[in-house]
């Protein structure tokens, strides 16, 4: 086993996995909802790319330009209109809601788009290699790491030097003053619902270029993302990142195995996590 | 307290289980007057009531909810393979079994997932349930990825020819959801129905009167692992054929699962059955459309999380303020 | 016409009826008391003023338009800000964060960021630090300072001295006087009754979600606020 191959292909792999990670961290840090459909809108995602590509030939990469804004769009009318609905429900309003979803969501792909396995191309850029200090590295997995690298600056600054994300955190602290200062929280969750969708668009495509996807790639996304969740620790941006690559190195090590194991060791190193150190690994303060 | 009594019993809960054990009575005789596709059917009912009313237990009345409990359906059914191939065991008692090893695995697995909180506990389980899937499929003994099967002489101990295997079987699918449902209505009806009813009310006021919160939901998840381990065991032992997916699919023993209860109503002891009813009824109608009767129960699932979250039971129970089984007690003068 | 008028406020926590026919009214650049004891629902009606509390319509009145019924954050756009009890400070955001936070609304003014320092010398030392680490008197002059960040014509003012040491509080009254000078109308919420009269003009006494008494503060006799205080 080539150890540095591993711990560099399984670290890029993470940032995938942090992009996975964030819209789930996000919608659950500030509303408390943990969107169960999370795996399925990545999912939906890479389809509605492939649909674009399919229509009008333009290339995958170049297809995010439309599926964000419109993923945004998405997610401010399914938070606004459902979701905020459930808020005040108890646990298991949104839970089995979202459940819902994601069974309607994953069905109605397989009606739309049928069974088959699918993938799309970036073009060389998938091959391409970047010799980083002697050693050959990847471009494509490079190219993700350094969106992932991006996306979390780009939340730090947005929740610690913008008003929108003052606006999240109070609200996510005490939703009810934050309504006696002025800030309307149904429209509130559904920017961070919006936001959210931003990152998981952006997951769900650069994911369809690496691997292959189907109607029901949904599920273990979202466990991908839960895991690089918990084991970077609630609460902590640069954390996802962190846990997404602690899992991604794992899964890089079963992968030497066989592709089995390659899963089975995510799961693995989560377990551990939670029964040595549930708090996760870089955790932040607050829950 | 001079004067005063408690009452357990009401007059519809007495009527209905009345009206209950006829059904089962009925049932019970089927094989006499049914088609051959009818005790299929009625079984497979059967166990998904069970599963539907354990999975209401968890998550109605001890607000943990669980998608994993494919961990324990494919646990169940591969311990009583395993048992029954490589030492010989009778079916029927490997079945037995399982129970106990089940509820022997569920210990370690609750302590693990009880750190996680809500909906994290939610995944944390399907984690644990995915785990156990992949892990049986790189276990040679077991199987690996393409499982196990029963061999006919396994079958021939439990009745030397088919029908009669056929007719065991179907008895003891009745059995088994009478058992299950038993045992979830005595353990809400005694003090522990009492605790679980205060947890779910608020676990932190509970905490604060001396309810051991934790004791109790260990005790139910424990329990409702080792009844679904046998009910596990009993599907497969039916279909004689068992792999990682299907032991452990989430699809099978948990979405279909929750969407009866969430349908029927959670929280109560109707719901399940009016939401493993609907359930069927939809997917006779349906049978023809593919997977839109997996999108038409979704839709309707959303529909009643967000407009009437007591299910379709809850709506006739509060129209009519019926409860046909009664678990609650009534201080009557 | 008065700035705030409720005519018949009625408020219910669920079934339960906490406001039973509340007419009060403040008038432009009034400081008003609203005194009572615990349960008395003092509280209730500033929630229901603010728009915390659903009730209807026509039963609240600010600046002649009904605004009972409005989602809270609508009713400060309007002008009404409240200081809610127990301070409630945002505990993620640090002191200035929370005070920059008062000003979402965008309710133009003259309290900025440099007034509210003006105003409390204190905060301007504390501003870079988590608003947990602040002692009570200090939280309570931060939730003012948020709350006048939104430019409010009507302060309301729940149990300032909730809590606090009795020179904090003088600070603190001494701060009112200031933010009234500036033209803004209060409304204070007091279980101190000595303090919150000192402070105002008028006075309603509350007794069970009713209004048991409401007159001029100056010169009244304490005794008779004393019955209606306690619904003797």
């Amino acid at each position: 086993m080539n150890w540095l191959n591993i711990l560099i292909q399984g670290g890029l792999l993470g940032g995938l996995y942090a992009l996975f990670a964030i819209g789930l961290a996000l919608s659950f840090g500030i509303m408390r909802l943990v969107n169960i459909a999370h795996g399925d809108f990545i999912v939906l995602a890479a389809y509605i790319a492939l649909a674009l590509i399919e229509a009008t030939g333009i290339g995958a990469l170049a297809s995010l330009v439309i599926v964000v804004p419109l993923m945004f769009a998405f997610g401010y009318a399914l938070q606004r209109g459902i979701l905020n609905f459930t808020l005040s429900g108890g646990l298991l309003s949104p839970l089995l809601v979202t459940f819902g979803i994601s069974v309607i969501i994953e069905n109605v792909l397989l009606q739309l788009f049928g069974a088959d396995i699918r993938r799309l191309h970036a073009g060389a850029i998938e091959t391409d290699s970047v010799a980083l200090g002697g050693i050959a590295v990847g471009a494509y997995p490079l190219l993700v790491f350094g969106v992932a690298v991006i996306a979390i600056a780009g939340l730090q600054f947005l929740f610690y030097r913008t008003t929108l994300g003052r606006a999240f955190r109070a609200t996510s602290d005490d939703a009810q003053t934050a309504e006696l200062l002025g800030i309307d929280n149904r429209h509130l969750y559904a920017m961070a619902m919006a936001i959210a969708m931003v990152f998981t668009a952006l997951a769900g495509v650069l994911m369809a270029i690496r691997t292959t996807f189907d109607p029901a790639a949904g599920p273990i996304r979202l466990i991908f993302a839960f895991e690089a969740v918990i084991i970077g620790g609630l609460g902590s941006l640069w954390g996802m990142l962190l846990g997404g690559m602690v899992l991604g190195i794992a899964q890089a090590i079963g992968a030497a195995l066989s592709p089995t194991w390659q899963i089975l060791a995510g799961h693995l190193a989560f377990l551990a996590v939670l029964v040595i150190r549930p708090s996760g690994l870089f955790p932040h303060t607050r829950d | 307290m001079a004067g005063f009594r408690v009452e357990r019993t009401t007059r519809e809960s007495r009527w209905f289980g009345g009206f209950l054990l006829l059904v089962l009575l009925a049932l019970a005789t089927l094989p006499y007057w049914g088609g051959p596709g009818d005790m299929r059917l009625v079984s497979e009912m059967a166990y998904y009531l069970a599963l539907a009313q354990l999975w209401n237990l968890l998550a109605g009345y001890a607000g943990l909810v669980s998608v994993g409990q494919q961990a324990f359906v494919g646990l169940g059914a591969y311990a009583m393979f395993y048992l029954a191939s490589q030492f010989n065991i009778h079916p029927l008692l490997a079945l037995a079994l399982t129970a106990p090893i089940a509820a022997a695995v569920s210990v370690p697995m609750a302590l693990t997932m009880f750190r996680l909180r809500g909906a994290y506990f939610a995944i944390g389980t399907w984690v644990l349930a995915e785990t156990f899937a992949l892990g049986v499929s790189l276990i040679e003994p077991l199987g690996a990825g393409s499982g196990m099967s029963l061999t006919p002489a396994i079958m021939r101990q439990i009745a030397p020819d088919r029908d009669g295997r056929e007719l065991a079987l179907y008895w003891l699918s009745l059995a088994i959801v009478a058992a299950v449902c038993g045992i979830v209505y005595l353990l809400l009806r005694s003090r522990h129905g009492l605790a679980l009813t205060a947890i779910r009310d608020s676990e932190v006021a509970s905490d604060s009167l001396g309810v051991d919160t934790f004791r109790t939901k260990l005790m139910i998840y424990v329990v409702a692992a080792a009844c679904t381990g046998v009910i596990g065991g009993f599907i497969f032992l039916q279909k004689l054929r068992l792999s990682p997916e299907a032991g452990f699919s989430v699809n099978d023993w948990t979405v279909v699962v929750i969407f009866m209860v969430v349908i029927g109503g959670i929280g109560t002891l109707e719901g399940p059955i009016i939401g493993m009813l609907v359930y069927f009824g939809l997917r006779q109608l349906l049978a023809d459309y593919g997977t839109w009767y997996l999108i038409l129960l979704g839709a309707v699932a959303v529909v009643i999380m967000l407009t009437a979250q007591e299910g379709l039971w809850g709506i006739v129970a509060r129209r009519f303020n019926l409860h046909l089984v009664s678990v609650r007690r009534r201080l009557i003068r | 016409m008065s700035l705030l008028r409720t005519r018949g406020l009625r408020g219910f926590y669920g079934d339960f009826q906490a406001l039973f026919d509340i007419d009060v009214t403040v008038e432009e650049g009034e400081t008003i008391a609203i005194i009572g004891a615990n349960g008395a629902g003092k509280t209730t009606f500033l929630r229901a003023v603010a728009g915390a509390l659903a009730c209807d319509g026509a039963m609240v009145e600010f600046d002649g338009h009904p605004i009972g019924g409005l989602p809270a954050h609508e009713v400060v756009r309007r002008g009404i800000t409240m200081v809610p009890e127990g301070r409630r400070l945002f505990p993620s955001l640090t002191v200035e964060e929370n005070l920059m936070l008062g000003a979402y609304s965008g309710r133009p003014g003259a309290w900025t960021l440099a007034r509210v320092y003006e105003l409390f010398p204190a905060l301007a030392e504390l501003r870079r630090l988590p608003s947990t680490s602040l002692s009570g008197g200090q939280q309570q002059m931060a939730a003012i300072g948020r709350a006048l960040m939104s430019n409010p014509r009507l302060l309301l003012c729940d149990e300032l001295s909730l809590g606090l040491a009795p020179i904090v509080i003088r600070d603190i009254y001494a701060c009112l006087g200031a933010i009234a000078a500036e033209g803004t109308s209060l409304v204070i919420v007091e279980q101190d009754i000595n303090r919150a009269l000192d402070a105002s003009s008028r006075f309603y006494c509350f007794q069970e979600g009713r209004v048991a008494l409401a007159a001029a503060c100056r010169g009244f006799d304490r005794a008779a606020i004393t019955s209606a205080y306690f619904g003797l």
